[in-house]
Order: structure tokens, then sequence, then C-alpha cells
């Protein structure tokens, strides 16, 4: 993968992003993913309501894949219900994963199948799934 | 000045564009030398054998590659009549026989545990885990601005409480040196024992354990040139010999008998099972080709490289070195960070240009916290780089920003 490929402005604009960038008020729901080899923290709050994904607070820091990754992640979940996104965060593994390949079962990720190409650069795949992993804790097994 | 480049394998792998790599995560691990690989395959061609278990020539030339290793690392490192050196695998499990041999064995209820806040985490984390399990306290040596461990700080610290000292004798974050040798005196005055973690240490200084008085030193053999899978434990004779053994099993016994053992003298106490004898044999070679271009010669050539590292690193705008960007005791390992840019990207975009440096918290999370950096960068040198490594780094550096959307 060539590094213009993965440094688009697609993702640079959403690495900055600062929309979601603030703490809840009063999140029922928190969680830590972090990356330890390479310095990737993330912490994200949700507040969820009637089964839906009310609000999200993106905390933490870490690179501009990871970043970006979390923001069009945020972006999706809301207003979505908790089952909605939980499909979200199990195609989106799968699509780095490669296990998830058919265009059609991808279409749910809009913006975000900007990362499929990550699977083929090993050293970011942990970046761009840490959110989604993190995300998938946050809202427990079924 | 002689190539040292050439007696290294991996760097006559050349890509397309014809580059070899610019390898400066030697911090981490560096690389190796044709000798320690022809010594390793030097002891399974002709020497393999199981040391210490056959009365047949072979096992007894193999028991002799031990032996004669261990002894050619006691004379490198200069240690005492009352030390000892044991093999393991790592500093890790140098650090964590230490911990559960003598830490689980001898620190009690109430008692502190000191130790610099710059640690890697195989300095730390086990020490955690001896305190927690017996009530014991970590108490930390703080730096100061230019992120080095004071004699103030360390006087302030070590006190008639404190029962053991874990220090490194060098950060691989900062790259550098602590005043190991006032520390230890300082701790020996107030009863503690010091146990050294000499890995970012041994592989760049000349070190003289007997000068040093330090009761425990731990290194890995990968980070001198050695192959992985050996590390180093010193220690005196007159703890060693008191404290429990770590592992059990074959090789570390006298007698055994169905409800009881006694344990063989050290260092066989300490080395249960089958040894990594190649990787002794490659550690035995790595020391060789040390001494044979002389430690004090090392130094020299990496205090060049080191500064021109320091000055190229400066003079490119958006990159600040973190901590001190004076030459003054410290070794060729620097932390820097690029605005705006977190550090994992800009290994990935160095890296397109065959760089290789380090980034995020390389291990040691209490000292990032502490100096409120998330993750950094690390730039570490070795013999064999050149000032041309240097200049692709800071070359390859000047265009981080602009893949980040950066003007400049
Ligand atoms: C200062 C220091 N201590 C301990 C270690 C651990 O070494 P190893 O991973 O070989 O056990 C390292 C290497 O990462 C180090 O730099």
């Amino acid at each position: 993968m060539e590094l213009d490929e993965l440094y688009t402005d697609l993702i640079l604009e959403y690495s900055q992003s600062s929309a979601y960038k603030k703490p809840l008020i009063q999140p029922n729901r928190k969680m830590r993913g972090v990356n330890p080899s390479c310095g990737d923290n993330i912490e994200l709050e949700l507040k969820v309501d009637n089964d839906i994904i009310q609000e999200i607070g993106l905390l933490g820091n870490g690179c501009a894949i990871s970043q970006a990754s979390a923001s069009m992640m945020a972006e999706l979940i809301e207003g979505k219900t908790v089952k909605e996104a939980k499909e979200l965060a199990k195609t989106f593994i799968g699509m780095i994963q490669k296990t998830v390949t058919n265009g059609e079962e991808l279409k749910i990720l809009e913006e975000a199948r900007a990362f499929q190409n990550i699977s083929n650069m090993p050293a970011r795949v942990k970046c761009a799934v840490l959110s989604w992993h993190t995300l998938e804790e946050a809202l427990g097994e079924d | 000045m002689k190539d040292f480049r050439k007696d290294f394998p991996l760097f006559t792998n050349i890509d397309k564009q014809g580059r070899s790599i610019a390898y400066l995560d030697n911090a981490a691990t560096t690389q190796k030398p044709y000798a320690v690989l022809q010594a390793q395959e030097e002891y399974y061609k002709n020497k393999n054998a199981n040391p210490h278990r056959g009365a047949y020539d072979l096992s007894i030339e193999a028991t002799k590659v031990l032996d004669d290793v261990r002894e050619k690392t006691k004379r490198w490192l200069h240690v005492p009549i009352d030390g000892e050196i044991i093999f393991t695998k790592n500093a890790s499990e140098s650090l964590n026989l230490v911990a559960y041999s003598y830490g689980m064995t001898y620190i009690k209820e109430g008692d502190e545990i000191v130790l610099a806040v710059s640690e890697h985490h195989s300095n730390l984390v086990p020490w955690q885990m001896v305190a927690k399990a017996k009530g014991a306290h970590l108490t930390y040596l703080y730096l100061n601005e230019e992120g080095r461990i004071t004699l103030e700080e360390a006087n302030r610290k070590i006190t008639s409480k404190t029962k053991l000292v874990a220090i490194a004798q060098v950060s691989n974050v900062t790259g550098l040196v602590s005043p190991i040798e006032e520390i230890i005196g300082l701790a020996h005055s107030k009863g503690a024992v010091v146990v050294v973690d000499g890995t970012q240490g041994a592989a760049h200084l000349a070190v003289d354990l007997e000068n040093m008085d330090a009761d425990f030193y731990a290194f890995s053999g990968h980070k001198m040139l050695g192959p992985m899978g050996i590390g180093v434990l010193y220690g005196k004779k007159k703890y060693l010999n008191e404290m429990p053994p770590f592992l059990y099993g074959g090789d570390m016994i006298e007698y055994v008998e169905e409800q009881s053992t006694t344990y063989a003298p050290v260092p066989q106490k300490f080395e249960a099972g089958t040894q990594n004898m190649g990787s002794i044999a490659g550690f035995g070679a790595a020391i060789d080709y040390l001494e044979q271009i002389g430690m004090s010669q090392i130094q020299r050539i990496e205090e060049d490289l080191t500064r021109y590292l320091l000055e190229r690193l400066s003079s490119v705008s958006h990159v600040n070195i973190i901590g001190s960007s004076s030459l003054e005791n410290r070794i060729g390992v620097v932390p820097f960070v690029v605005d705006g840019v977190h550090p994992h990207d800009v290994v990935t975009i160095l890296n397109k240009d065959l760089v290789a440096i380090r980034s995020g918290n390389h291990c040691a999370q209490p000292l990032h916290s502490f100096l409120k950096v998330p993750a950094t960068c690390r730039a570490s040198v070795y013999l064999y780089n050149t000032k041309e490594d240097i200049d692709r780094l800071a070359d390859s550096l000047k265009g981080v920003r602009r893949w980040l959307g950066y003007g400049a």
C-alpha cells in the first residue's frame, strides 16, 4: 500500500475532526482501548437510551489512522441501535481481516470502507480496528 | 575507519532502488555479524551435545563452550571473585529471577523498593508484583527537566526503609546514563540491595562490575550483536548462594529423593534445563567482536554518531528532541516528536524511505505519563551506523508533515 492511499484527504479530514472529541456529561458506557506497542490510547464514552446510541465521546489520543477510524465510527453509530452498531463493528473488523469481502455487505460501512486496503499494511491494522474493538467491548456480549 | 557494515549480512540486502536499510532501532535489538552467526552454526555442526549430561567427548566439548563463554563474560564485565554469571533467556528473565527469588524471599511488609520512573517495564512490573505480594511500597525517582536522575532526588527517596533499588544504568528512552555508582554507594549506606538493569549499558559502555559494586546486573545478548534467546544475570555470590532457585528441574540439582532435593551450587542452581547453547556460543563471539574493536573505541564511534544525530534532528523544523539534547553522559538513543504527527505515523512514513526507527512508549509507560507525552519516536545508533543513515533519517523527517496535510 502506498502512502498516498493511506493518508488520503478523507482520512486526514476525519483524523483531525473534533466533532466527537469531548467528554459526555452522563455517559452510561465507558471503555478504554490501547495498543501498547504504538501508544494509541482511546477512551470511548457512550450514552445509550432505549437501546439507541444517542451520544458518543472520543477521548485519548493516537495516530492519524486510529483517530480517523474512531471519528468515522462515531459518525456511523450515532443514532443506531446497539444491534446495528454491533453489526457495523463485525463488518468493519471482517473487512480488515478480509473475511467480509462482499461489496454489498460492506456498503453499510459507508466512508469507513476507506480503510479496506489497510489489511495490506500489517503494522497499521491494529490502529484501524482499535476503536471498533473498544466499541464491541463497550456494548458487551449479546 | 573500518566499514563495520561489511561484517553484517543484513546490510547486504538491497531493495529495488539499490538501498540497504538505515537501521536506527538498535535500542530494540542489534544486527548480527557473520562471526556470531558462524559461531552458532559451528556449535551445532561440530560441538552439539547436551552439556553436563554426557561422559563422552562431545558432551564435554559442549560443556566447555558453556564454561568458556561464562569465563569470557566474566572477564569482559570485570566480574569480581565473589560474583557469578548466570545465563538466562533475556534481560526480562534475569530481572524476574531476582524479583522472584530474591524479592519474594527478602522483601517484607512495609519495606520500600525504589525505582526510577524511567524504568523499562521489565525492571518495573516484576517489582510491582513483589510489592503487591508482600505489602511493600514502590517509591519512584523522578527526573529533572533534562530527563536525568539526580543525586538529590536519590538522596530524598533512598532511606533506611529502602530494601531494594532497581535502576537502569542507561534509560532505553532518554539514552541518558544514570549516576549509577553514586546511587549504589548511597543505597548500600542505607543497607539496600541494588539491581541494575544494564540492558542499554553493556552494549555501549565499558562495564566494570567490580568498581560499580552492583549487587545484581542484568542484560540481553541480542542488544549487543549476540543472538536472541540469551540473557545474563550477574549477582554477588553472597546473595545467590542463599537465594532459592527460580526454575526447578534437571541440571540444577545435587541429590533428588522422593520427597526432597538438594540443589547444585551457583550458577547451576539457577540454570534449570538445557541451555540455549547455540546462542551462548554466538554470545561469546559477540563479546569477541566487541573486544576486538574495544569498548572505548566503540564509545568514540557512537559519540560521533550521536553528536551528528542530535545536530541533524535539531536542524529539522517541527522536530523536537525530548529531554536532553546534550552529549554528556548519554548513549546514542534519542527520543523526539514531530509537531502535529503521531509517532506511529512518523514511523510508517520513514519506512517508505527504508529508515527504521521505533515509535510508541518503548515499554516505559510510566515515563511517558511522567513526561506527559503519549508516545515518542526514538532513533538509536550502533557502531555500524553511518552519517549517511542519519542523513536519510533527517531527510525523510522533512517530508513527514506534508503527508499529514500540513504545508511544511
Ligand atoms: C533498559 C531495558 N531493560 C530491559 C529490556 C528488556 O530486554 P529483553 O526484551 O531482551 O528482555 C530492554 C529492552 O527492550 C531495555 O531496553
